[in-house]
Formats: structure tokens, C-alpha cells, sequence
């Protein structure tokens, strides 16, 4: 209030102390650049050199043919199916008790102490080494329910393991469903299923779907946990055959094959262990990739 | 209780006997009431005008009415509320009560289905199927709520792609078609303009005839219009319970009604 | 206006009614079964401990604390699972000391300095990143990373601890990236703006405001990097070699914990005390995790509180 206010404002001036402050701002965003292209960077880099190794092998015969000469030549479709088979167990056990529990966890449970647990829980669940789940699915499926080293045992322990994928995917589709279209449907007297089945999950079944893909890459790629209870280093199989095991027998899997000719196997031809890896990546990639489409695509529709 | 007195409506008297009886309502979320213990009854074929500032409990209390506040998280109600003599918190069917009870939110909420289903939703949750006759139950309340004519072309659209006004519009035909007796609306004029304010007005005295109706606004002069009595609440209180004109006139039952209507707070 | 549509309230039909009931019972029950699975994890594992656990000759100090893990000796068997341990967390502390700064530092540039393009560009990198089978990071650790690591150092072999933690490091780095990103995001708007109102740098306000503010989020993400490198068991298990011994330098062979039950569970005669001690590391395992998951979950409860 003392003095009356400059007639001629003073111009912005560019001290000393302020280029340096901008020089600062250059260095830091030039180096956190850097540390996110670090991640991108080696992912293309290891992509491109195990693309490069597993050239020679890499043809449709050798996801059609069955391996040859103790392993060191041919192809990998045991693996392949025997792969394809735990991935569908393990997602018709785990789909249903997920969906259903992330449907629970959104919207039946209230802020208690019991739902801190079931949280809790789901957290563990997706922290527990895989090891650990290997450990727990040889003790509980293959000896204490008597499912012997077999594809079923192997399957519910990835079901087990894959679990928190498709609750916490479920759970963020669930809450993204506007709380406005619940309360319309509680006053006209639905119950809660019948919000649930009418308005909740139609317009979350994609985010559920993006869970359940998610789901499938993750169990394709463990190792651990079939490694003792149901994965097997070699099995005779048909080259081709669609059909070749049965649930209570052992099978081959990818992952574990990927294994085997890495470490396992003296005298492996060259490319096979890389042309494994590439199939392996690659599908699972792919996999993701249609989930990472889906959500894009589906973010761009919206209904409300 | 399930066909309840629709079919033969109560004269519509002066002294028209309680709708709905609340007594000794309490509300807290958490540590902090926020109904301290109100008492009022709405009677039958009236339309009850609920007015006061924002944090007043208004829609607090509308939701203790079909017990929708269950699903508020740390909310705990004692006190009672009767409908038609029954006991809402004993009641057996709790979802039979909300159908009893209409219920229009302050926002618009068109359900992400189209226009006929948001409208035969409510019936087909109570088990209604026939076809023939949930068509006549959707063009009746359509009519009913003015919205008829705009949308009959199109009853496969979604419904959440009309406007506001026809989205509000769309609420209540929604309301309607569980055949409430008793309809709620909670600050309907909010989001929507005037000309359709005044549409749905007049919807509002066509339906009085049938059923009764609580309107809680933040337009005072909407409750003058409109209701048989107003009732102000503030801070989680009745302030003054009694005929619109009382209300209104210069010398109300309380000071701070007075200076309320008159736009001196809130 | 049309006649009142015709009477009789409907009704739901009993079996509807009972068929609702139904589901809504799967549904509690599937929401309780994450509960029952981390129980029983802990059960049946500690189940087939059990029996080594409570035997007159078992010594828990010497489990936890002894360095010497003779198995299958002839004469003198001990499990001593002392240099295991180390073992793991020599391997995770080189890895977070290359993920943490790198995962913050990612995170940090992709909420606060990058375009929207570029962000959901590189969020899709880092979901593909950490899509990566833990076998396939295995097999890129025996046959890549290993050589350039042999090239690099001149060590005498290239499985060792640092190629352990590099190839950690880049698991890791995903999920802090993703997490931090997460607990950057949850610092409200209003306080950059009011930094910057006052005329703040963006870096100014990344160091001032948004690191203090996102503080707990950003140990969780870090924790939760912890947990995934000291349970990742295929990795590891290709690419730290297997000497079980304390490693003296980043170039030595190690074996953790988890490596070491893969590699040894195989051979071990089922109900062999060899096998059960197995068990028994996989309940060590367990607990670490377990804490660790809930210290970062407490963390994370921290910042929703006060967000």
C-alpha cells in the first residue's frame, strides 16, 4: 500500500541464476531420456541377435517336426502342444475362480478388515517366487491329492500361480464402469447381480478379456513351476499329432524345453536352442500384443 | 405387500393418511452424523418439497428411504423409517421396496443399453418377460415423462448418446416403469435447461394425481411451484415442516426459513 | 396419454431367485480362495518340511547361519544355507543397484518430461519388456550377456554374479518403472502447478516436490523390484553358475536360494532329508517374500492415505 506501483512494468530478466537453472532442466531430461531409452534399446538389441542366431532353424518344419537324435536336431512340437495344453488347463481353472473374485473383491466386499486380508493375499499370491509354487503344487497335487507328476497337476499350479493376473485386470475393468450406472440400477430395485450381469461386465468384459490374454502369456513362459510337477524332458510324440497326451501323463512344455536344449543337451545344433527361444518369445510376445490391440482399440469406444 | 394399495389409491383428502413415516432418523459416515435425528411424515398424493442449502442431508435421506445408503461405505442409519406401515430395515424384500419407491437422481444417468432396455430394465429384473407387454409398459412411461415422441423412431439407440434434458427425461420414465407410489427425485433440474426444467415440471402435476412425490431441489421457487408443503432442512435438521404458502409467506415458522427463502444464506 | 399398463406385479421365479443365490455363493467363495491358496501354499510346502523341522538333530542356526551346504556327502551331511542366502541377495542388491536408478529415473522421465505419444509408446515397451519369460531372460544370460560379460571383464567364466545382476536388473526394471510411474501419477496436479507457479523448473519440481510427495510409492515400487529378483528363480538359475560359496567378487560363480532348488530338487530322493530341507528353503523363501510384499503394501497404503 506504500508505494503506488511502477508505471513501466519491469521486463523479465534473465539472471544468471536462471540459465542455470534451465541448463539443469536440459541435463536432467537429457539424462532421464537416456535411462528410458536404456530399457528400449537392449530389448531391441536381444531381439534382433536371437533373431539372427535362430535364422537357420527357423522354418515351419521345425515347429512341425518332433526332435530328432536324443534332441540335437528336428523340430519342437511336443513342446509346442504339450504347452498349448497347460496354458488351456490352467486358463479354464484359473478364468472362472479369478473373474469371479475380482467381481467380489469390486463389488460385494466392503471396506473391512477381512477385505484388507483378501488383498493382501492377492498381492502375496503374485509375490511368491515360482519356485515356491513349484514346490507347493508338488506337495499339495502331485502327492497329497494323488495327481501324480501329470499335466492336471502341472496345470493347476500355474492356474494357482497365474491367478492375481486375472483378478487385478478383472478388478481395474470392473471399476472402470462408471459407480453412477450401479446406483441407477439399485434404485429401480436390481440386485446386485442383476446390476452386475446387466450393466458391470458388459462394459468390462474387454478389460477381462486383456486379462485373461495376459494370463495366458504368463503361464506360457513359467518354467519353474512345471518343472516338478508335470513338464518332462522328452516325450515320443507323433510329428503333427494335435492330440498326443493324455491330462494324468507328463508332457513336454516350451519353456522347459527351451531349458533343456540350453543347458541339458550336449552337442545341440547351433540355431535349435535360439529358434526355441524366438517361438517362445515370440508367442508369448504376440500374445501380448493382442492384449495391448485389444485395450487401444477398445479405449477408442467407449459407450459412455 | 406385493400388490400394496395401487389398485385402489386413498382419496386424496386434506388429512390424507401417511405414505411414509420416518422417525428419529440418525445418519453418520464414520464419526460424523450428518442426519441428527429427523422426524417427518409425507402423506399420500402429496407432492412434498424438500428444500435447503447443499450438506443438508437432503439426499442422505432420500437414500435411507429405499435403503440405497447400504451401499455407502461407513454408513450407519438408526431410527425408522415406515412405508405403508412396514418397516424398511425388516422388510423382506428389500428390492420390491426400492421398485416401490421411484428414485431420480440429481445427474442424468442413461444406462449404457438402449433406449428400451434402460426403460423395461427394471421390470425385466422383476421377472416381467412377456413382450407384448413390456412394449406397452415402455411406450407408457416414455409418455409419461414427455419423452415419446423424440425417441420413439429410434428405441434401439443407446441411451446414454441423448442429450441431458432427454437423459433426465429417460430417468424418470426409468423411475416410472417399476410403478412406483412413491417417486423421489433429487435436484432433477440440475444439469438440464430451463425449457425442460419446466417440461418435466409439468410432467410432475400430471403424476401427482397417481402417486405421491418428494422433490428435494435447489430452486427454492420449484418447490413453490410445485409442492402441497415444503420442509427446510439445515445441518442435518428440520427446520420447518408445513404448507408451501406458510413457507413462503412473509412470517414462516422460523427465522432462518425466512431468510432462506429470501436468499439472505445458502 | 395411454391407459395404465396392465397389473399384476411381477415375480421373479423361484429357481431365478435360487439360481442368483447360487452364483452369488461361488462368488464369495472365489473371493475368499486367494486367501485359502496363500495358506495353503504355506501349508502344504511347510507340510513336507515338517518332518526335518521337528527331528531331534535339526539345528535352525545352523540352517540359516552356516555356509556349509554338503547334501549329498558321504560321511557328513549339513545343510547350512548361509551362502545361498548371500548368495541371493549379493545377486539382488547389484541388481536394484542398477534397475532402482534406472526404473526411477525411466519413471520419473515417462509422467513428468515426455509427450503422450512417446509415453504410451515406451508404457507398451516396458508391458512387452516384462512379458519376458524368466527362461528366455535365462537363455539370453547364458548366451549373450555372459560373453559380452567375459569380453568386458576378463573373467574366467562369464555365468557369475554380475551377469546375474544385470540380467536382473533388466527384469526388474519393468515393474519399478511401472509401479514408480503409478506413484508419480498419484501426486496431485495442484502441487506442480503450484511449483511451477512460483517458478520452478520442471527438474526443480521433480526433485523438490514430486520425490518427497511420492516418496512411499516410489520404496514400494522399488520393494516390489526386490521381491520379483529374489524369487526369480530360471534366470538366475542359468546364469549365476553354481558354486554354493559367499562370492568374494562381483566375478564369482553364486547359488541362490531359489537356484538352488531348482537345480537340486530333481536328484533328491522324495522324503530324503535333503528333499525336505529343500521344502524348508522354499518357506525361508516364502516368508522373505512375503514380508517384503507387505512392507511394500503398507508403503503403498501410506501414500492412499494421504493422497
Amino acid at each position: 500500500m506504500s508505494a503506488a506501483p511502477p508505471a513501466v512494468p519491469t521486463r523479465f530478466v534473465r539472471t544468471a541464476h536462471v540459465a542455470r537453472k534451465e541448463r539443469a532442466e536440459g541435463v536432467a531430461r537429457f539424462l532421464f531420456f537416456l535411462m528410458a531409452a536404456a530399457m528400449v534399446v537392449p530389448l531391441c538389441a536381444i531381439l534382433g541377435y536371437l533373431l539372427w542366431k535362430a535364422a537357420p532353424a527357423l522354418h515351419l518344419g521345425f515347429l512341425l517336426d518332433v526332435p530328432k537324435k536324443g534332441m540335437t536336431e528336428g523340430g519342437i512340437w511336443p513342446a509346442f502342444v504339450g504347452t498349448l495344453y497347460l496354458v488351456g488347463m490352467s486358463l479354464a481353472v484359473s478364468a472362472p475362480v479369478g473373474v469371479l473374485a475380482a467381481v467380489y473383491l469390486n463389488e460385494y466386499s466392503r471396506d473391512n478388515a477381512f477385505t484388507r486380508a483378501i488383498n493382501l493375499a492377492v498381492i502375496n499370491l503374485a509375490g511368491v517366487p515360482s519356485i515356491v509354487h513349484a514346490l507347493f503344487g508338488l506337495g499339495a497335487f502331485v502327492y497329497a491329492a494323488k495327481f501324480g507328476y501329470s499335466i492336471l497337476s502341472a496345470s493347476l499350479t500355474l492356474a494357482i500361480m497365474t491367478l492375481p493376473v486375472i483378478i487385478a485386470s478383472t478388478r481395474e475393468a470392473l471399476a472402470s464402469v462408471p459407480h453412477s450406472f450401479r446406483e441407477a440400477c439399485w434404485n429401480v430395485g436390481a440386485s446386485r447381480w442383476q446390476t452386475i450381469q446387466a450393466v458391470v461386465l458388459p462394459n468390462s468384459i474387454s478389460g477381462i478379456l486383456t486379462g485373461l490374454i495376459l494370463q495366458v502369456s504368463r503361464a506360457a513362459g513359467e518354467t519353474a513351476p512345471i518343472m516338478f510337477t508335470g513338464a518332462v524332458f522328452y516325450k515320443a510324440v507323433q510329428r503333427g499329432d494335435l492330440f498326443p497326451y493324455r491330462l494324468d501323463e507328463q508332457c513336454m512344455a516350451l519353456s522347459m524345453h527351451l531349458y533343456t536344449v540350453a543347458t541339458q543337451v550336449p552337442n545341440v545344433q547351433e540355431a535349435i536352442p535360439y529358434a526355441t527361444a524366438v517361438v517362445l518369445l515370440g508367442s508369448v510376445l504376440l500374445v501380448n500384443a493382442t492384449a495391448v490391440t485389444l485395450r487401444v482399440w477398445l479405449r477408442g469406444r467407449k459407450r459412455w | 405387500m406385493v400388490n400394496g394399495s395401487r389398485t385402489a389409491p386413498p382419496p386424496a383428502a386434506p388429512a390424507a393418511p401417511a405414505r411414509i413415516q420416518v422417525a428419529d432418523l440418525r445418519l453418520s459416515y464414520g464419526d460424523k452424523e450428518v442426519i441428527h435425528g429427523i422426524s417427518f411424515d409425507v402423506r399420500a398424493n402429496e407432492i412434498l418439497g424438500v428444500i435447503g442449502p447443499a450438506q443438508s442431508g437432503k439426499s442422505s435421506m432420500l437414500r435411507c428411504l429405499n435403503r440405497t445408503i447400504e451401499f455407502v461405505a461407513g454408513a450407519r442409519v438408526s431410527g425408522t423409517v415406515h412405508v405403508d406401515g412396514e418397516d424398511v430395515s425388516r422388510t423382506r424384500d428389500v428390492h420390491a421396496l426400492r421398485r416401490k419407491i421411484g428414485m431420480v437422481a440429481p445427474l442424468p444417468v442413461g444406462l449404457p443399453l438402449t433406449i428400451y432396455d434402460n426403460v423395461a430394465f427394471a421390470p425385466r429384473c422383476a421377472g416381467l418377460r412377456d413382450r407384448a407387454e413390456l412394449d406397452a409398459l415402455v411406450e407408457h412411461c416414455l409418455r409419461q415423462a414427455a419423452l415419446w415422441d423424440e425417441v420413439k423412431d429410434r428405441l434401439g439407440s443407446l441411451g446414454t448418446a441423448l442429450s441431458g434434458g432427454q437423459q433426465q427425461r429417460l430417468t424418470i420414465a426409468r423411475a416410472l416403469s417399476h410403478r412406483p407410489e412413491v417417486l423421489c427425485l433429487d435436484e432433477f433440474s440440475i444439469a438440464i435447461d430451463p425449457v425442460t426444467t419446466m417440461r418435466i415440471e409439468d410432467v410432475l402435476k400430471e403424476l401427482r394425481r397417481e402417486i405421491t412425490i418428494i422433490l428435494v431441489t435447489n430452486l427454492t421457487q420449484q418447490a413453490r411451484r410445485l409442492a402441497d408443503r415444503t420442509m427446510f432442512m439445515l445441518n442435518g435438521r428440520i427446520v420447518e415442516l408445513d404448507r408451501t404458502d406458510v413457507v413462503f409467506s412473509e412470517q414462516p415458522g422460523s427465522r432462518q426459513t425466512w431468510d432462506y427463502v429470501n436468499g439472505n444464506f445458502g | 396419454m395411454t391407459a395404465p399398463a396392465p397389473s399384476p406385479r411381477p415375480q421373479r421365479s423361484r429357481l431365478e431367485r435360487l439360481a442368483e443365490a447360487l452364483l452369488e455363493g461361488l462368488i464369495r467363495l472365489s473371493g475368499v480362495s486367494a486367501i485359502v491358496f496363500v495358506l495353503a501354499i504355506f501349508f502344504f510346502v511347510f507340510r513336507e518340511a515338517a518332518p526335518v523341522v521337528f527331528s531331534r538333530n535339526f539345528d535352525l542356526w545352523k540352517f540359516l547361519f552356516s555356509i556349509e551346504w554338503y547334501p549329498t556327502s558321504a560321511s557328513n551331511v549339513r545343510y547350512g544355507t548361509f551362502a545361498l542366502t548371500v548368495g541371493s541377495f549379493a545377486v539382488t542388491a547389484l541388481a536394484m543397484a542398477i534397475a532402482v536408478p534406472f526404473g526411477l529415473g525411466a519413471a520419473i522421465y515417462l509422467s513428468e518430461f515426455c509427450g503422450r505419444r512417446l509415453r504410451e509408446t515406451l508404457k507398451i515397451v516396458i508391458e512387452l519388456l516384462s512379458a519376458i519369460p524368466s527362461v528366455v531372460w535365462g537363455f539370453i544370460a547364458l548366451t549373450v550377456t555372459s560373453k559380452l560379460v567375459v569380453d568386458a571383464t576378463g573373467a574366467a567364466v562369464g555365468v557369475n554374479v554380475l551377469n546375474g545382476g544385470v540380467v536382473l536388473a533388466l527384469m526388474s526394471v519393468p515393474i519399478i518403472v511401472s509401479i514408480g510411474e503409478d506413484a508419480l501419477k498419484a501426486v496431485p496436479d495442484s502441487y506442480r502447478e503450484a511449483a511451477l507457479a512460483l517458478g520452478a523448473t520442471r527438474w526443480q519440481v521433480v526433485y523438490r516436490v514430486l520425490l518427497p510427495a511420492a516418496r512411499n510409492g516410489l520404496l514400494a515400487a522399488v520393494l516390489l523390484g526386490v521381491g520379483r529378483a529374489v524369487g526369480e528363480t530360471m534366470a538366475v538359475l542359468m546364469a549365476t553358475g553354481h558354486a554354493v560359496h559367499i562370492p568374494g567378487s562381483l566375478l564369482d560363480s553364486v547359488r541362490t536360494l531359489t537356484a538352488n532348488i531348482a537345480a537340486e530338487l530333481g536328484e533328491a530322493p522324495v522324503g530324503s532329508d535333503h528333499y525336505r530341507v529343500l521344502f524348508l528353503t522354499g518357506v525361508l523363501l516364502f516368508c522373505i517374500t512375503f514380508a517384503v510384499n507387505i512392507i511394500a503394501d503398507l508403503a503403498i497404503r501410506g501414500v492412499r492415505r494421504r493422497g
